[in-house]
């Protein structure tokens, strides 16, 4: 089992898939393997994120009328909090990585498990704690503090349980540290015979660059929030102006984390993007070396740029200048990789499968998203805009319109080979279009109104602005519905779904040399790399047909 | 049309913001129309299947192409930064001659001060263009005032003053918001700006009532806690003459020379061996935990006031 | 002798890899605790570029002996750390245990230490509140960040306690050997980031104002 063969055909295993191999709830709840501790964060965060997903269901139908009679103040305002907390914190910074990082970092660089299997256990642990914490905390009568947690309105001021949701989210971040520690080693130490560096596929180099942010950002997030329990439950002054301490230092310590935090959430999405496009235009991603650079600069500089949550703070002038000019040079990279993914199109064989929809609703998604950050990182645009819906409508753009499309993307190109189920692709393509167009009916209109004047946060609204959320509002609800099929035909598909072989896309990547599902040990025999990634025609000549044996859903071998 | 997205444009700055916008705007909307149509153009021709030539790749999609399209994004993003910026550091500091106004935010109201101690809650007056410069604070919270006709915003911190500055172009009543979460009813904590003829502006002043004014609470409140008994002609102990102080340059005793703003002043009273006058010993006691917010305001508005800032406007 | 393949597992297959790449994710834990302690005394530095004499003064409150004392005794458990993971390295087992030990008790020895020094500083009414001991509203910073910086070094060292107890205990009892062992190095690295990061606090918080 341990000998190393020629890649290109690998022997397919002839144990049972990891699905298979234990059926009682401990050797669920006890695995060490990579792949089950995939599915067990999968379902956590899609739990989560149908829990915020009504939170936040509840707050636009409420915004429908200016006068806000749905709901009271205060619930409106818990509301809106536990939605921002755990969509940011229990879905999206544990979601790609949780899932697909967990599941297919070992498989893509040919191992059998993470560098640190039983860690990797105690990290899902950890979400969980950190959700019932969070869950405790709303049980008992929620947080209105909005997930930014400000002093000294948290620390001094709220009467709800902010103890219990920084304690939440203080454990959750754990689990974001020893996931990166282990994503890590595993990548330095675990690659296969010939898998160097530069040809590692771009979700690997997606997850490593993540994960050394969470390593490095997490901990200042821990220490704050520590320190927001220690001043509000110990009452020791820290943030409190009383004493002379500074509510703005809370602010620096807290966007120090958040800002790089919103690069972990975007990072491992442009990941997926790049092996689904690669894929589905059946070509060689154009200039991985830049995609790889662009990748580590956006990590780097991302921890430089915080002060643009400031500008209007009352933080130095000059100290907002530097985070300006920071702000505009990390779009470059961002701005590359969409060049790159574009160019990757050109001279294709490309398929419109529902990955690549997905994919494809990325791309002019984040762009506009991407751009928007331009406008912020103006400071005299930002001084009128921050804290308004055009923030909310820029930043949903990216982690609703970039990430979560980039989660279903690989949802659905990696379902059959975690499944070992195909879904039927229809219905799967009409969710992704309804997605699509739900979602810009619900944010396009929240950049007009932001920019009209209307504050975020806000339960109640002057007259004028209520065209734009009845249109924001009604594009929830039809987004809402396009969330709800996926669950409806994956769900469909692992009883009655044909079977999947081991490549149904016809996908280069070490992923599909194996059976689908995978056996617990990943591969019969562990592959020796000897190509570059995205081998989809050769070297210079674009592909003449959909790709030698291509062949769509059905592959049977 | 306009103001279906654009709110009034009603001062300086809003004229110059909505500029900046427009230009990113159709920046932005070329960008993005050249990459969906890239994308749209490129998955038609390029569908699987379809007669489009493939074969080999054009040369010149090589590193020197990747090269030269980072090197022209990472220019473009400077120029737009340079271009967006070098109207900022000018615009930092109010005009000399600015009216100031005294704004104190509270869960969840606003409190305005006109310099003649007019108070107006929730509102304020302001005549058309006319500099006026808010000096702002909170009793709470951290808040943020937002007039977006104005295209200002700036957060009102506790324990220390924020400033901004702003000339209204237009007559008329906008909006005020707080712009930053406070608490239960911080989508309520709403206001106006009535923007008035600079002549309607003095008459309604002047009809305000002056009631106490906050410099002569400051006067009560500076003999209540013994200021008078170091800072009057009539001490023994050598203090610093508060009269004409504020405005004026003061020379530190480290040879720093700063000016005397309501900063310097309420660092004065809350970390007195901090910023010590030159020819003077550092014997001031701290008053901090003596002095609520409320009296240090009130006291820097009798020390502005010893200043003949009110009769005085040059 | 004990199988080597008890302390192998899965997913490596030969015990050095396993041991190198113990070693690595340890150094790549310590970089983010290098982040969590480097923010708190970030915070620390702010506030004492703000507040310079009232640090002073507060600082020469805290209790001089009890820290340089804790000082000595958690520097000598770091060497008495690096004793025994050399020595499992030499396979002396009974110096590794020993050494492990003397670890643990010197360690339990900064906590006992350290607990009477907390009892002392709540009897001068150094605890931040309505009855504290300072005038100066900002020494009651100093103090809540005393607190808390010498609370969460105290959980650190005691985790530390766990895994150097559990390792010593688990050597004494011949359930793993010592030799080889990437624990070993993992909790030594621990231990002396626990006494790392001490160092850096003990001037912070006892030899402000006292030189």
């Amino acid at each position: 089992m341990t000998d190393i063969a020629i890649s290109g055909e690998l022997p397919l295993p002839r144990e049972p898939s990891y699905l298979g191999a234990g059926h009682t709830v401990s050797s669920w709840l006890a695995t060490t393997d990579h792949k089950r501790i995939a599915i067990l964060y999968a379902a956590t965060i899609t739990f989560f994120f149908f829990l915020g997903g009504i939170a936040i269901s509840l707050v636009r139908l409420d915004l429908f009328t200016p006068a806000g009679d749905l709901l009271s103040d205060d619930t409106y305002n818990k509301l809106f909090t536990f939605h921002g907390v755990v969509m940011v914190w229990f879905f999206m910074v544990p979601s790609i990585p949780g899932t697909f990082g967990n599941f297919l970092l070992p498989l893509m660089i040919g191992a059998r498990d993470v560098a640190f299997p039983k860690l990797n256990l105690f990290s899902w642990y950890l979400i969980l704690a950190g959700g019932f914490c969070t869950l405790y905390a709303l049980i008992a009568g929620g947080v209105d503090t909005g997930w930014t947690f400000y002093t000294p309105f948290s620390t001094m001021f709220s009467n709800t349980h902010v103890i219990a949701a920084a304690l939440g989210v203080f454990i959750a971040g754990f689990s974001s540290i020893a996931t990166g520690v282990n994503f890590i080693a595993t990548t330095h130490m675990l690659r296969a015979p010939g898998m160097t560096w530069f040809r590692l596929p771009l979700f690997v180099w997606a997850i490593y660059a993540t994960s050394l942010v969470m390593v490095l950002a997490t901990p200042v997030l821990a220490v704050t929030l520590l320190l927001v329990i220690a001043e509000r439950w110990l009452h020791l002054p820290i943030f409190n102006p009383d004493f002379g301490g500074d509510p703005l230092l809370f602010q620096h310590l807290f966007w120090f984390y958040s800002h790089p935090a919103v690069y972990i959430m975007v990072l491992p999405a442009m990941g997926v993007i790049s092996e689904v496009v690669t894929c589905f235009a059946r070509r060689r991603v154009f200039g991985y070396d830049f995609m790889v650079y662009a990748m580590v600069g956006i990590a780097v500089i991302g921890f430089f740029v915080w002060g643009h949550h400031m500008f209007v703070s009352g933080q130095s002038p000059y100290a907002s200048i530097v985070f300006s000019f920071l702000s505009f040079i990390v779009a470059v990279p961002s701005a590359i990789k969409v060049f790159n993914w574009t160019a990757t199109l050109y001279r294709g064989q490309i398929g419109f499968e529902a990955p690549m929809l997905y994919a494809l609703g990325f791309l002019g998604l984040f762009t506009i998203g991407g751009l928007t950050g331009l406008f912020l990182a103006s400071i005299p645009i930002d001084v009128h805009v921050t804290d308004t819906y055009f923030v909310v409508a820029h930043f949903h753009y990216i982690m609703v319109g970039g990430t979560v499309s980039a989660y279903f993307a690989g949802l659905h190109y990696w379902w059959p080979k975690i499944t070992g189920r195909l879904y039927p692709d229809a219905w799967a393509r009409f969710a992704a279009i309804l997605m699509f167009f739900g979602f810009n009916f619900t944010f396009f209109p929240q950049f007009i109104v932001g920019y009209l004047g209307m504050p975020r946060r806000y339960h109640v609204y002057p007259p004028e602005f209520q065209v734009y959320n009845v249109l924001s509002s009604a594009g929830a609800f039809v987004l809402a519905a396009a969330y709800l099929l996926p669950p409806l035909y994956l769900t469909w598909s692992l009883i009655w779904g044909a079977r999947a072989g081991r490549n149904p896309w016809n996908a280069t990547g070490l992923e599909w040399k194996t059976s689908s599902p995978p056996p617990r040990e990943n591969f019969a025999v562990l592959p020796h790399v000897e190509e570059a990634p995205y081998q989809y025609h050769p070297e210079g000549v674009a592909p003449e047909h959909g790709g030698e044996n291509y062949r769509t859903q059905g592959d049977q071998t | 049309m306009l103001s279906v997205f654009m709110p009034v444009a009603a001062s300086a700055q809003a004229v110059q913001t909505d500029r900046i916008y427009f230009v990113l705007l159709a920046l932005s909307g070329a960008i993005i129309l050249l990459v969906a149509a890239l994308v749209l153009i490129f998955s038609i021709r390029y569908r699987r299947g379809s007669k489009a030539k493939r074969g080999a790749l054009p040369s010149v999609m090589s590193r020197e192409f990747e090269i030269g399209w980072t090197s022209a994004t990472l220019f473009l993003a400077l120029f737009i930064f340079w271009w967006v910026s070098s109207s900022q550091l000018s615009a930092l500091v109010a005009p000399k001659n600015a009216l100031e106004i005294h704004v104190v935010a509270k869960q969840w109201m606003w409190k305005t001060q006109h310099s003649n101690g007019a108070r107006e809650i929730n509102e304020l007056h302001v005549p058309l263009d006319t500099p006026v410069r808010l000096v702002m604070t909170s009793e709470d919270v951290i808040h943020s005032f937002f007039v977006p006709a104005f295209r200002m915003k700036k957060d009102v911190l506790p324990g220390r003053y924020t400033e901004t500055w702003f000339r209204a172009t237009k007559l008329g009543v906008f909006h005020l918001f707080c712009a930053e979460y406070c608490g239960s009813e911080h989508s309520r904590m709403t206001g106006r700006i009535v923007v008035m003829k600079a002549d309607g502006y003095a008459r309604w002043l002047a009809a305000q009532p002056q009631g106490d004014g906050l410099a002569k609470t400051g006067e009560t409140v500076f003999r209540a806690r013994g200021c008078s008994g170091c800072h009057s002609k009539a001490s023994k102990v050598h203090a610093p003459d508060l009269n004409g102080l504020y405005g004026r340059k003061v020379q530190l005793a480290d040879g720093r020379t700063v000016t005397a703003d309501e900063a310097y002043l309420r660092d004065s009273m809350l970390k007195p061996r901090q910023d010590v006058a030159a020819g003077f010993e550092p014997i001031m006691p701290s008053y901090a935990g003596i002095l609520t917010d409320g009296e240090i305001i009130s006291l820097t508005a009798y020390i502005r006031s010893l200043s003949g800032k009110e009769e005085n406007r040059q | 002798m004990i199988a080597r393949a008890t302390i192998l597992r899965s997913p490596w297959k030969d015990l050095s890899r396993q041991h190198e790449s113990a070693t690595f994710g340890i150094w790549v834990f310590l970089a983010s605790e290098l982040l969590f302690f480097g923010s708190l005394l970030l915070l620390y530095t702010a506030y004492r570029v703000a507040n310079p004499d009232v640090f002073i003064a507060a600082g020469r409150e805290t209790d001089l002996w009890y820290g340089t004392v804790n000082t000595a005794v958690l520097m000598t458990s770091s060497l008495t750390m690096a004793v025994s993971a050399k020595a499992a390295e030499a396979d002396m087992r009974r110096l590794t245990i020993w050494c492990l030990g003397a670890t643990v008790a010197l360690g339990l020895m900064f906590l006992v230490f350290k607990g009477f020094e907390y009892a002392e500083d709540i009897e001068k009414n150094l605890v931040p509140g309505a009855n504290f001991a300072l005038k100066q509203p900002a020494a009651q910073i100093f103090f809540a960040l005393y607190w808390i910086m010498t609370a969460i070094h105290a959980i650190h060292l005691s985790i530390g306690l766990g895994l150097v107890g559990r390792l010593a205990i688990s050597g004494a009892l011949r359930r793993v050997q010592l030799r080889e062992n990437p624990q070993v190095e993992v909790t030594a690295l621990y231990w002396h980031l626990v006494d790392v990061i001490w160092i850096i606090l003990y001037p912070l918080i006892y030899l402000m104002g006292r030189s």
